[in-house]
């Protein structure tokens, strides 16, 4: 059941990219789909089988490189945290495959669509299944290369091609953190399979090595180099610049990948690791500030942006910090807990924007919208439902899932805990806010589309409501079933020992014991977020112009991004760039060629011209140099003498 | 075993081909067709008896196999000697597995002068072989420079415009170092009296001795590699060389100077070796940086290729160098897959080169839409210069960076950025070329990749994802090899420690003078 379920996708991608061309779109879709729902099943078979039964296995598949002391292998594994992560990337997968069969409708390239969503499914499963640190690595990089080749799915546009890159590149440098903190492991450990790893941890804790000339704790230092890795993937400040960039992939590709699932493998490789990441306090401490940061710049990003796509862009990155300061206060559970909600509401919310920007003929500016909830009103329905259930309003899933997180830093009573928790607070509020801006300027009030489009507006297809449907009934309901397995009095049972916590880090217990008004602050700023949207944009509607003109420079700081990209492009990019010009022209034209192949051939060259000189012909020339030519032997015979 | 000397088979089989072509006669039409055909049939038969040979290859042996030897100078003691160990078998392999690939991939696009051509590439392929296999220095020697003949004519008669320039660099650069090569060779000669590369490894070298000898050999071999700063040559040599010359170059020859350390002046110079590592990591880390920054502003296709090279041979360099069993595997893998991955990219770039005729990323664009199967292929070669996971060139590079972080952190630091910008300028270069929009007529118009491409291009995907998947099979042969070569060079510093705490404790053990004379003021 397990192998059908990673590998069903891999034979998908196969399937559509060589004999897609030939049986046509029409089947490559049906195919596909067929393929994806089945591995979904099976995925919620393996869900039974290992979470109520309890039957966690490895498959080892077979050996993959052996060199040394190093020894690997190509195996799944399937426990608990695995198993979460197959259920999750599968469904959706499944429901983002079935909602492109209407979206790209109109597209040409649908079969290469399907080949690469495919791919971008199994290395994703790979690296959830993995048994080592290596397949986790090829997976992360197999979700790197899809995601690069969804970004760019478009490639005749400029934009859609700089901003793949951007993704690859960026995503290379989390890379280069992640694969040093792999070396780090093997040279601490002695191998990189994770249990032999995850039992020698306690021992390695509190040694020292030697890194860049310096001595160093050893588990800080591979810890915090693993994390860049987390960071770069799950787009966390610093690492973020290419997540916005990302949207210019088609919609369901931002749904599947830039929300639900590969942007969440960061979380995923922290909670795995958590045997290890427990013995690096400091690291811990360094993941909670970064992640608090990181909700709270990007939701303020999120209220000054116009193009919905980026809006929910943004809210996914700031909602991705939560999950990263839960991690820093290790409450793994409410992390992962977030995780699970997130993906079914945020991919909601992705998907209706995507039916939104069908429905508009492909406009994605919010200022050109709005007036148009009538005209489709279930997409209207779903984008509420997911919105609610984004902002923490009770018993939508987000809400158990965030003020679990909220309570778990709160009970932490650290400093950075407390940061983290009103970072946390502010950014609920300003989540509220963005979303119902979103929803309002994007369904209500006048229509600012031109007539041509607003003809055109039409509900989306049922073959694209089913899976928003679908995606809404886990947006309600995953919160409320989910809570007790993921961090209710179930959770030990649900999670065996996939989870390791020291003793007197278990915040998710404290979390139930936190004084009343912790719980209920997020709800109320929540509803307050929601109000201000309403005022802001519903009935004061001349307020937000206003707002930004008095805070000017603040707007255009928040509206440029905080200038990520300017000091990005400044600071990194252009140096390099000048530097491969100067080592080029300079270091190798000028110097190397220059006093070297180049400079010795001209020396000889010029030589010789020289020497030519001296061969006059003329006979007194030679009769003179051989007179004087004899003196001198003369004189040296005589001298040494 | 083989009962017959199976690896001069293999050497001499393409010369013997040269010879027959040579003889073709009528007009050119006939000449060239039937050159091409005979060439093909020769290259191919001898990939085929090298299969044979691997076939019988005992992978769990770390000694020489196939050896054969015959009397050359007898009065002077050179022989006649071949054998294969785990290091080169694979080098042989790809030699014989790249000249058949060359050979089709010039089949349209040498119009002229086909018959020469052919000749030039068998004999280049005879020396290739013959070095990998060579078990006597001055032998080796032989074949070692006998290899810049061909690839100095191929360069400078097929080549582009400024042909003649980039054919002198390249021969006077790789020659000066070689003649150093034969120095080292000779007062290893007048020393130990041997040429024999078997006896030499176990020869201990006098410690004095060893400096000079280890310079003299790594002038050839870095020149060879090429390692900053002696690579300046690679690039005009690639961009000037016909598109199965790149190929070669960067296939095989490259592989000459890592194949050169670990055959040369690891083994039989260990001191040197030890004195020498930092050097060695310096200039392979700052090739990595360097050449990369450079490839990024290339807008030459095989400009930007050439760069890349450099910086994937500094990873050579730096796993070689790490002399532990992952860098050293890591470092033979990663010449393995350069000489498939590169080779390809180079065999990409010739085939939009032979319809536009342009190496100028500018001029191309957008192609993806009128040729989706070599976009497909070119991808998969991109990746693999990259180093994804899944594909041969990641075995490589994790396998060296890995070794390379036992020895020094700083060091592999800095490499690992290498990897970063090489994901930069090679998806700069697929986007340039493939995607984008369509702004170029003429390259909007070209044609997908015919049967012939197709046929050259399959295997080379297949080694490419076979050595990703499974490397398994290309790292257990040369397993033995390698450990015999780490495993030997500690034991030499072993056995040099040993003897310096025995004399340490000789002197420890003398008679302590009795009374100490006492300094006067």
């Amino acid at each position: 059941m397990g192998l059908i379920a990673v590998f069903l996708p891999l034979f998908s991608a196969i399937f559509a990219g060589a004999l897609g061309r030939i049986i046509g779109d029409r089947a490559t879709q049906a195919i596909t789909c067929t393929f994806l729902c089945v591995a979904a099943i099976a995925s919620i078979v393996m869900f039974n089988s290992v979470i109520l039964e309890g039957n966690t296995e490895t498959i080892k598949l077979m050996s993959w490189i052996k060199s040394g002391d190093l020894e690997l292998n190509w195996a799944l594994r399937f426990d608990t945290l695995s198993v979460v992560m197959l259920f999750v990337v599968n469904v959706v997968s499944a429901m983002v495959h079935i909602y492109s069969v209407g979206y790209m409708s109109h597209d040409k390239s649908k079969t290469r669509f399907m080949a690469y969503l495919g791919l971008f499914t199994f290395a994703m499963l790979m690296l959830v299944t993995s048994n080592n640190f290596v397949q986790l690595f090829f997976g992360w990089e197999g979700v790197g290369l899809a995601s690069y080749l969804l970004i760019g799915f478009w490639h005749h546009k400029h934009s859609a091609n700089a901003a793949a890159i951007k993704a690859f590149v960026v995503n290379r440098v989390g890379d280069f953190g992640l694969s040093l903190g792999i070396f780090a492991v093997f040279m601490l450990f002695g191998t990189l399979q994770f249990d032999p790893v995850f039992d020698q941890a306690s021992e390695i804790a509190g040694t020292t090595f030697e890194f860049l000339g310096h001595q160093w704790d050893a588990l800080t230092v591979t810890c915090f180099l693993l994390f860049i890795g987390a960071m770069g993937k799950s787009a966390q400040l610093g690492l973020h610049t290419w997540l916005p960039d990302a949207m210019e992939g088609p919609t369901p590709v931002s749904a599947l990948i830039h929300a639900a699932t590969m942007v969440t493998a960061g979380v995923f490789l922290v909670a795995r690791l958590s045997p290890v990441f427990e013995y690096a306090p400091s690291v811990m401490e360094f993941i909670t500030v970064i992640g608090a940061l990181t909700a709270l710049v990007a939701a303020t990003i999120a209220i000054t942006q116009h193009d919905i796509k980026r809006v929910i862009a943004y809210s996914t990155m700031s909602q991705l910090g939560y999950m990263f300061f839960a991690l820093g206060v290790s409450a793994y559970g409410a992390a992962m807990f977030h995780l699970f909600t997130h993906a079914f509401f945020k991919a909601l919310l992705f998907l209706g924007a995507g039916s939104v920007i069908h429905a508009m003929s492909d406009e994605q500016d919010m200022r050109n919208m709005g007036g148009i909830w009538k005209e489709i009103p279930i997409t209207y329905a779903m984008m509420w439902i997911g919105s609610l259930a984004l902002a923490g309003i009770p018993f939508f899933a987000g809400y158990y899932s965030k003020d679990m997180i909220l309570e778990a830093v709160y009970a932490d009573h650290s400093f950075v805990g407390n940061f983290a928790f009103w970072c946390g607070i502010a950014a609920a509020f300003l989540t509220a806010f963005y979303s119902w801006r979103l929803i309002i300027m994007t369904f209500h009030g006048k229509p600012r589309a031109d007539e041509k489009v607003m003809a055109h507006i039409h509900e989306s297809p049922p073959v694209m409501l089913f899976p928003l449907i679908i995606l809404a009934l886990g947006a309600i309901l995953s919160g409320y079933i989910a809570y007790s397995w993921f961090v209710g009095e179930d959770r030990f049972e649900f999670w065996r020992d996939t989870l390791f916590i020291l003793e007197g880090n278990d915040t998710v217990e404290a979390a139930h014991h936190v004084p009343s008004w912790v719980p209920i602050l997020p709800f109320a700023i929540g509803l307050a977020g929601i109000a201000f949207g309403y005022l802001l944009y519903m009935f004061r509607k001349s307020w937000p112009q206003k707002i930004a003109n008095t805070f000017k420079p603040v707007h255009t700081f928040l509206y440029k991004k905080w200038y990520f990209d300017e000091l990005y492009h400044n600071a990194i990019v252009v140096p390099l760039i000048k530097f491969g010009y100067v080592f080029w022209k300079g270091g190798d034209k000028k110097i190397i060629d220059g006093l070297g192949p180049d400079g010795i051939a001209n020396s000889v060259k010029e030589g010789a011209f020289q020497i030519r000189k001296i061969q006059t012909g003329f006979v007194y020339d030679y009769a003179y140099t051989m007179l004087a030519g004899v003196v001198i032997f003369i004189t040296l015979f005589i001298v040494m003498l | 075993m083989i009962n017959f000397s199976v690896l001069s088979a293999i050497t001499f089989l393409p010369l013997l081909g040269a010879i027959f072509i040579l003889f073709i006669r009528g007009n050119t039409e006939d000449v060239s067709r039937n050159a091409r055909s005979a060439a093909l049939l020769f290259s191919c038969a001898t990939f085929a008896l090298s299969l044979y040979m691997y076939l019988h290859f005992d992978a769990t042996s770390a000694d020489f196999q196939f050896v054969e030897s015959a009397k050359w100078f007898p009065a002077l003691g050179i022989g006649y000697k071949m054998g294969i160990d785990g290091i080169s078998v694979f080098f042989v392999l790809l030699s014989t597995f790249l000249t058949p690939i060359c050979i089709l991939a010039s089949w349209d696009s040498i119009k002229e002068r086909v018959k020469e051509y052919m000749v030039a590439f068998l004999v280049l392929e005879t020396m290739m072989i013959g070095m990998f296999c060579a078990l006597d220095t001055i032998l080796f020697y032989v074949f070692f420079e006998g290899v810049l003949i061909p690839m100095f004519i191929i360069i400078g008669v097929w080549g582009g415009p400024r042909r003649v320039y980039a054919s002198f660099k390249f021969f006077l650069y790789t020659l000066l170092g070689s003649v150093l090569t034969l120095v080292a060779f000779l007062t290893i000669y007048f020393h130990y009296g041997s040429t024999d590369i078997p006896t030499l490894m176990q020869t201990d070298i006098a410690e004095h001795l060893q400096p000079w000898l280890w310079l003299a050999l790594f002038a050839s071999f870095a020149v060879k590699v090429p390692m900053w700063p002696v690579h300046t040559w690679l690039p005009d040599a690639h961009v000037e060389a016909p598109t199965a010359g790149s190929v070669i170059l960067a296939g095989v020859l490259l592989k000459m100077g890592g194949y050169g350390f670990l055959r040369f002046s690891i083994p039989m110079l260990p001191m040197a070796t030890d004195y020498f590592i930092p050097m060695v990591f310096t200039l392979s880390v700052i090739a990595i940086i360097y050449t990369s920054l450079v490839a990024l502003v290339q807008t030459d296709m095989k400009k930007l290729i050439a760069y890349s090279s450099v910086a994937h041979m500094g990873f050579v360099t730096l796993g070689t160098f790490t002399l532990t069993a992952q860098g050293v595997e890591g470092a033979i893998f990663q010449m393995l897959s350069h000489g498939i991955v590169s080779a390809a990219l180079f065999l990409c770039v010739g085939v939009v080169y032979d319809r536009l005729h342009t190496r100028e990323m500018t001029r191309y664009g957008g192609i993806v839409n009128n040729m989706p199967a070599y976009a497909v292929v070119f991808m998969v070669f991109v990746m693999g210069s990259v180093g994804l996971p899944g594909t041969s060139g990641f075995v490589g590079e994790f396998l060296i960076l890995i070794g390379a972080f036992q020895i020094s952190t700083t060091f592999t630091v800095l490499a690992a950025t290498g990897v970063v910008l090489g994901a930069a300028y090679m998806l700069y270069l697929y986007r340039g070329v493939v995607f984008g929009p369509s702004v170029n007529e003429d390259a909007s118009a070209m044609k997908d990749l015919n049967a012939r491409e197709i046929f050259i291009f399959v295997p080379m995907v297949a080694l490419v994802l076979w050595m990703g998947i499974a490397p398994n099979s290309f790292l257990r042969p040369m397993q033995p090899s390698v450990n015999k070569l780490i495993d030997s060079y500690d034991m030499r510093f072993l056995t040099r420690e040993k003897a310096a705490k025995i004399e340490a404790e000789k002197f420890e053990d003398a008679p302590v003078p009795l009374a100490v004379p006492e300094e006067v003021e």
